[in-house]
């Protein structure tokens, strides 16, 4: 009996081995050294409908192949470790609070998009050299939860000074600035707000005041906020979060049935703006589909695509935005920014006296 | 031998030397001055200290409430208790984010715990140190347990025959034979504390941090690749000197200890007071393994007929490019391919280990093989992406990558189970074959062989387990369109909605259902309990 088993479970081991060696084998993804095939690299949240992507495989020709790399800040440093080899052509997804270390670390080279002229002049943070083209934008702000605020008869805050105020004592959630794209904005946010200096006396404040550090934006928002649905239901009790301009609209359209009104919204003196680019990496095999792709980024077809599959706006002069966008979420209009030179010259060591300030 | 040595140089020490040299290196010169540098922050500092303390207080805890169940294992017969002995090593292979997540669902925001009383233990000290001891129970139960059973109970007998006391007879008798399993349990405990990451990253939230999780965070999300090598190397040191002390410890345990066979020593309790103690570990047991991994399987079914199970069949999730129930059988194949290269590398390890000529040197690569266990497991996943990028050895496209890191994690416990049998093979038999006129094939298929198949199974089924849940490296080099079972948990946990968290439950708990499948089956087959783990 004993034989029997030993038998089964060796054959039963020998067949995983050996379909292991031959399914995955075929399976394995062919190496972009193909040209017909693109790589593009990008992080976890890069989402496109499959006509729009469809219509580019069919006029370019090019079939296009998909490498999510983990979340932005780890796409990017693994994008930078393996760039004398990288693992693909197109890398989209560096914002302006990292694009200074992608620049530095040479993961790119110039190209030129075509229809860059119909983008923004103030999206092109590398103009002179056209080393990354910017594709979105987005803000991040403070959202608030409509009911509470009516509930309690209190005024939402409009500005960061407000935050610190004694009436939002314990209601702010925010993430941790050092692992949460969000939480970075934030911070860089309440830098350009208060200065160099003044910062720091402002997270003082706000700490004095009860906020809450949690490690991403995912906890925050879906588990403390007691305004997003999710949030509700795990009995979040945070009325103020640190999240994104769109986080509104996307609870009218994710809602079950959908609300006349956002049960949301946006503080809108507390944004800071975050910029998306691709670029074409340094050492790509296939350089020519990677600038058709990047053309691509910056079509209508695609800019018009985005805004409902990543929940950011498009950089393009003209592209339509989505009327739940301009109803519910409107950009900011007058959001923090900060040049990537100074956010690089000052990132770490802000993120180090902020741990310390407020997270020990 | 060779082919071992080549392995661990090129799949462990190479990825690793490189990754540490992009770190330490600038223009060409070492930086050596960094290591002071870094190693005097007061943060880094505050890691290092809570890092030994966590770990401290973690393998005290898991001694306290694991060693009453070494003892009741070991010396008393109920039933069940292969059963039972299966589920508290299930724990141990299952990955961190699946233990996290259970936890989270028990002590966490709207958890169990805060629905019943409002307490919440998430973000604090004492949810890690419970999910230590959760992980870490089935390493006591087993090292020590396994020995406890195989020691005569009539030496104690006799101690008390001559007058001792119960509690003397144990402390002079008993306790000197155990004292090396349980220091070498309890420096195993020790090392998977001090290098613990899932837990204390998704359990302590951004308060806490353990060198494991600095290396990480420095690594992959500040990008000071400096200050993360030398952590690196901080950690090397530190797991270096606890692997040779349990080498050491592992050692004095082979001296001679009169055993027996771990069937006849066990009886039916008898009197109040082992009743008590049965009773109290099977409450132990209950709350603090069984019940996480209840909750878990309970959240998995809060969709109407069985909808997240379903759910995991579609495609259209977004989450991935391919259902994830694709993932099962993508885990299935990447760990039967680790089992084979952990099988192959360990078993040749273990048989040159165990040569009764084997030198200091042969004896030195035994605690080196268990390095891979202690070093940081984004260190291994980023060297193997800037090593592993270059003709002839290109596999950074090639699915392999995860079953050869994975493998590494496998064969120090291949090595283990292996190499107490294997050392306990009469060497006189062999010589016997060989003086009848045996082949060294012969010799080797017809003694060896029949002498360490079980082991050899009990080796490769804990090195398939350990590789179905192996999550730190792999998910830094797993391909998107074919993630093994941890990594859909994590993705799916990361994505917001009620579907998602569903699905990850119910992946967790198909994921729990194979690993203890494939442990009840290393059960029956286990007969000889002088393995390690």
């Amino acid at each position: 009996m004993h034989n029997k088993t030993f038998v089964a479970v060796a054959a039963g081991l020998g067949l995983i081995t050996l379909s292991a060696l031959t399914g995955c084998g075929s399976t394995a993804t062919k190496s972009s050294s193909d040209s017909k095939t693109v790589t593009l690299v990008s992080h976890d949240s890069w989402a496109v409908s499959k006509s729009v992507l469809g219509d580019f495989e069919k006029q370019s020709g090019y079939k296009v192949h998909v490498l999510k790399d983990g979340d932005a800040g780890q796409a990017v440093n693994k994008a930078l470790l393996t760039k004398d080899n990288p693992q693909g052509d197109v890398f989209f997804g560096v914002d302006n609070t990292l694009l200074s270390r992608a620049l530095a670390g040479g993961l790119f080279q110039p190209y030129q998009a075509k229809g860059l002229a119909k983008v923004g002049a103030a999206y092109q943070l590398d103009q002179d050299k056209h080393r990354v083209t910017p594709v979105d934008y987005g803000d991040i702000c403070v959202n608030y939860d409509k009911a509470y605020f009516s509930e309690h008869k209190l005024t939402p805050p409009q500005s960061f000074a407000d935050l610190a105020k004694p009436e939002y004592k314990n209601l702010l959630v925010t993430e941790n600035a050092a692992t949460s794209s969000p939480g970075l904005g934030f911070l860089l946010g309440s830098a350009a707000q208060f200065g160099d200096n003044g910062w720091q006396d402002y997270w003082k404040k706000l700490k004095a005041n009860g906020v809450k550090v949690v490690d991403g934006w995912e906890q925050a928002y879906y588990q403390e906020f007691s305004g997003s649905s999710e949030g509700k239901k795990a009995g979040g009790d945070r009325p103020l979060v640190v999240s994104y301009a769109s986080s509104p609209p996307a609870e009218v359209i994710y809602a079950k049935k959908r609300p006349s009104t956002a049960p949301t919204g946006v503080a809108s003196g507390t944004c800071f703006r975050q910029i998306e680019f691709a670029g074409l990496l340094s050492n790509a095999r296939n350089p020519k589909g990677a600038q058709a792709f990047i053309d691509f980024l910056v079509s209508k077809e695609f800019q018009e695509d985005m805004p409902l599959n990543m929940y950011v706006y498009p950089v393009l002069d003209g592209a339509k935005v989505p009327a739940e966008f301009t109803e519910y979420g409107p950009a900011a209009q007058h959001p923090e920014t900060m040049a990537p030179g100074k956010i690089t010259a000052n990132r770490d060591q802000w993120v180090k006296s902020w741990t310390s300030l407020v997270l020990k | 031998m060779a082919l071992p040595v080549a392995f661990f140089a090129v799949f462990f020490a190479w990825p690793v030397a490189a990754i540490v040299a992009r770190g330490l290196k600038a223009d060409g010169a070492w930086q050596f001055g960094r290591i002071t540098d870094v190693v005097t922050q007061p943060d880094i500092r505050h890691v290092l200290w809570f890092t030994i303390w966590q770990a401290l207080a973690s393998t005290a805890l898991t001694l306290l409430l694991a060693l009453p169940a070494a003892y009741v294992f070991a010396r008393l017969d109920f039933p069940g208790k292969r059963l039972l002995r299966a589920v508290v090593t299930v724990p141990f292979v299952l990955p961190t984010v699946v233990v996290g997540t259970a936890f989270l669902a028990l002590v966490g925001r709207g958890g169990l715990l805060d629905d019943l009383w409002g307490v919440r233990l998430d973000t604090t000290v004492w949810a890690i140190l419970l999910a230590h001891v959760f992980f870490n129970y089935a390493v006591v139960v087993r090292t020590v347990g396994g020995l406890w059973a195989q020691l005569d109970p009539r030496q104690e007998e006799a101690a008390r025959m001559l007058g001792a006391s119960p509690l003397g007879a144990w402390r002079k008798v008993t306790l000197p034979a155990l004292a090396p399993a349980v220091a070498a349990a309890a420096l195993m405990v020790f090392l998977f504390t001090f290098t613990s990451f899932g837990v204390v990253q998704i359990l302590g939230g951004p308060t806490f941090s353990t060198l494991e999780v600095e290396i990480y965070r420095q690594t992959s999300e500040i990008f000071d690749l400096s200050t993360a090598a030398v952590l690196t190397l901080v950690q090397f040191v530190a797991v270096g000197a606890i692997l040779a002390v349990h080498a050491w410890t592992v050692r004095r345990r082979e001296t001679a200890l009169r055993l027996v066979d771990a069937e006849i020593t066990a009886r039916r309790p008898r009197g109040a007071g082992q009743w008590t103690l049965l009773a109290a570990v099977l409450v132990t047991i209950a709350l603090l393994l069984a019940l996480p991994l209840a909750v878990l399987v309970r959240r998995s079914l809060d969709a109407p007929g069985l909808g997240y199970y379903r759910a995991l069949t579609n495609a259209d999730g977004g989450t991935f490019l391919v259902a994830p129930v694709h993932a099962v059988w993508t885990s299935l194949q990447y760990a039967g391919a680790a089992t084979a290269i952990a099988v192959v590398i360990g078993g040749l390890a273990a048989a040159a280990l165990a040569r009764r000529d084997a030198g200091r040197l042969v004896r030195g690569f035994d605690a080196l093989l268990m390095l891979p266990l202690g070093v940081s497991a984004v260190t291994v996943g980023f060297g193997f992406l800037i090593a592993l990028d270059k003709p002839p050895l290109d596999l950074r496209q090639s699915w392999i990558l995860v079953p050869l890191a994975q493998a590494l994690v496998g064969a120090p416990f291949v090595v283990r189970t292996m190499l107490p049998v294997l050392r306990a093979v009469d060497g006189r038999l062999r010589e016997a074959a060989a003086v009848l006129g045996a082949s060294p094939w012969r010799v080797w298929r017809e003694v060896d062989l029949p002498l360490v198949r079980r082991a050899l199974l009990v080796a490769a089924g804990f090195a398939f387990a350990v590789s179905l849940g192996e999550f730190g490296a792999t998910v830094f080099i797993a391909r998107p369109d074919n993630p093994t079972l941890p990594v859909a948990v994590a993705r799916l946990l990361s994505r917001p909605g009620d579907l998602n968290y569903g699905q990850a439950m119910a992946l967790s708990t198909l994921l729990m259902v194979v690993c203890a499948a494939a442990l009840l089956i290393l059960e029956r087959l286990r007969t000889d309990r002088t393995g390690e783990f």
